[in-house]
């Protein structure tokens, strides 16, 4: 089921059988277009698989919005080792609740997205890996892979093509890294989420140490229908190599926070305005967070442009995962910054020091700084923290901790200076000097 | 250590969905099931997991802290979570977070000395457009005001509580 109301500027393309009775079930799938592009795939070769890929424009659905087709490529034939396809279905993104309802209404269309995947580089086994948390999910998917199994679409010789595939879910507990790829295969294996040294990259070392097509529950989700309908046809949804849509899941200061499939390049003024209903008691925009808590808030003033993985990253900041939590006049930006930096401290890894020590020491400092205790050199020592750690980490989790962090300085350092003017610390008066003879 | 049919069943499904040789991978999954039946990761689950597994207690034991669904002492039979990240801070996730310490009597992590509740402010659970929400046990429950959250605590307490739709 869908938890908020549709809206009517959506473009349904991958959420369009998240209203149908049953709509988790193969039978809801199967009259609905299902399993429909596995059939065309399997007269396909990788090269024409890939192609039409990148003609779509797909890019990836989890954060980095690289191109799809091109990750595919990277894959390596005839190696003689095994392959793997992975979903990287561990969604902790903060702003982020979208996988849970592709997943949840749409099973079978995942499932599909892998197989074609799984063809593409002959692979014989995918694992759906999916948080702890979302453990009515795993029954679900478990389900709808046990139907596929039934009706032929898994398992030995799936449609007489002679290939086999075999798909399982894989369950985390719970650590926001292993959405990292590289930590999400550590994981796979049995131990701690902890990135890996890259290069290589998974495509070429990545589950038990052998190529594996590693991408996000949405990507993969958003494959069948490019089959189905033509590469084509699914870029030109979307903006020039932002193609088709993605579901926005929008949050905060709204009236009607949500979830909702848009085309890439809606602006994202009428998503807050027309989609959402506007910001909430009628109050005005402050800032938003736009793809996730790890993107640069914009300001209401720079708000004014598409959604999609360019226009952001032109606006220095990111679409990331699609998560857009909305902050309207009242919201203390202090508190914000201080909610996410313990975030980030909480999930750092530990592996390296730069991000271990960097978000520890942010969190510190911003909780003096909220509670009361900060002095005016805190404001510059932050922001140099936080550029300190960008680019020196093992992983994208200590950037994913400072560019927020940074961003939130650099565009409302005057809320800070006036956080510090109401709430700063009055140095106690110098007690007078005892002389101890 | 001997577990339900239907766990049992579970962890053989597992063990034998990874390649030959990487047994190992079923040492996360297998905690959090056994777990849930155990009541806490003990010392005899890590050794029973290890054993299946094919790898050292010492191998299972280093994923435990690293892992924060883990736990080694038991929680509340009601594992109540609360998330305060910034989309549910938005909406009153943080307020939430304190009536439920206020109400329940108890700190973050801690459990009732009946046992029956425990009480945990949790990172994002993928519920951001529907904040605040909270988790008890698995369950997800969306747009949840204090009044709401009295009623499932009260629910909870008079044995009345069912999962939400």
């Amino acid at each position: 089921m869908r938890y908020n109301d549709p809206s009517p500027l959506e473009v349904r393309v991958i959420s369009q059988r998240f209203d149908l009775p049953n709509s988790a079930s193969i039978d809801t799938y199967l009259a609905n277009d299902g399993y429909v592009a596995i059939k065309k795939v399997l007269g396909l070769t990788p090269e024409q698989i890939i192609d039409e890929l990148k003609a779509s424009s797909l890019r990836g659905r989890g954060g980095a919005g690289f191109p799809t087709g091109m990750k595919w490529s990277f894959v390596p034939r005839n190696t003689g080792k095994p392959t793997y396809i992975i979903c990287n279905s561990d969604e902790s993104e903060p702003g982020t609740c979208k996988d849970r309802l592709l997943m949840e209404n749409d099973p079978h269309q995942l499932i599909e997205g892998m197989m074609i995947a799984g063809w593409t580089i002959k692979s014989n086994k995918g694992y759906i890996f999916i948080r702890g948390e979302y453990r009515y999910l795993i029954d679900i998917v478990d389900r709808a892979i046990a139907e596929a199994y039934e009706r032929g679409y898994l398992g030995k010789n799936i449609l007489g093509s002679g290939w086999d595939f075999d798909l399982y879910t894989h369950t985390g507990a719970g650590a926001y890294e292993c959405g990292e790829e590289s930590a999400l295969l550590e994981s796979l294996e049995g131990k701690r989420g902890v990135p890996r040294l890259k290069p290589p990259f998974p495509a070429v070392v990545g589950a038990f140490q052998s190529p594996t097509i590693l991408n996000n529950c949405e990507t993969f989700s958003s494959v069948p229908v490019i089959f189905r309908n033509g590469g084509a046809w699914y870029a030109e949804l979307g903006t020039p190599k932002n193609g088709g849509t993605r579901l926005v899941c929008v949050s905060g200061h709204v009236e009607k926070p949500g979830v909702y499939e848009l085309p890439m390049g809606f602006p994202i003024m009428r998503i807050i305005n027309e989609v959402c209903g506007g910001v909430r008691n009628g109050k005005k925009l402050k800032a938003i967070i736009p793809g996730g808590s790890s993107s640069p808030c914009l300001r209401a003033d720079e708000c004014d442009i598409p959604y999609d993985f360019d226009s952001l990253a032109k606006a220095k900041t990111m679409a990331g995962s699609g998560g857009i939590v909305v902050l309207d006049e009242d919201t203390d930006i202090v508190a914000v910054a201080l909610r996410t930096i313990k975030f980030y401290a909480h999930e750092s890894c530990g592996w390296c020091i730069p991000c271990r020590e960097g978000t520890t020491w942010l969190k510190k400092i911003l909780t003096r700084f909220h509670e009361g205790g900060g002095i005016p050199s805190d404001i510059d020592l932050i922001g140099e923290l936080a550029s300190n750690m960008l680019g020196r980490t093992f992983c994208a989790l200590g950037d994913a901790a400072a560019m927020p962090t940074g961003g939130f300085i650099a565009k409302f350092r005057d809320e800070f200076e006036e956080y510090l003017k109401k709430h700063s610390a009055q140095a106690p008066e110098a007690p007078e000097l005892v002389s101890i003879a | 250590m001997t577990f339900s049919p239907e766990l049992e069943a579970r962890f053989a499904k597992l063990l034998a969905s990874y390649p030959p040789g990487r047994q190992r991978s079923a040492v996360v999954p297998m905690l959090l099931y056994g777990q849930d039946e155990v009541g806490a990761v003990t010392q005899e689950l890590v050794e029973e997991v290890a054993r299946r597994c094919g790898v050292t207690p010492l191998q299972v034991d280093e994923v435990i802290g690293y892992y924060s669904m883990l736990h080694r002492k038991p929680l509340g039979k009601y594992h109540v979570q609360v998330c305060t990240n910034i989309a549910c801070q938005a909406r009153g996730g943080e307020e939430l977070m304190d009536h439920a310490a206020r109400t329940l009597k108890l700190g973050n992590k801690e459990v009732s000395t009946d046992g029956l509740i425990s009480l945990e402010e949790v990172e994002c659970m993928g519920a951001c457009s529907w904040a605040p929400a909270i988790q008890i046990n698995y369950d997800f429950h969306h747009f949840v005001t204090p009044e709401r959250f009295d009623q499932l605590i009260a629910a909870l307490r008079d044995g009345t509580y069912r999962k939400a739709s």
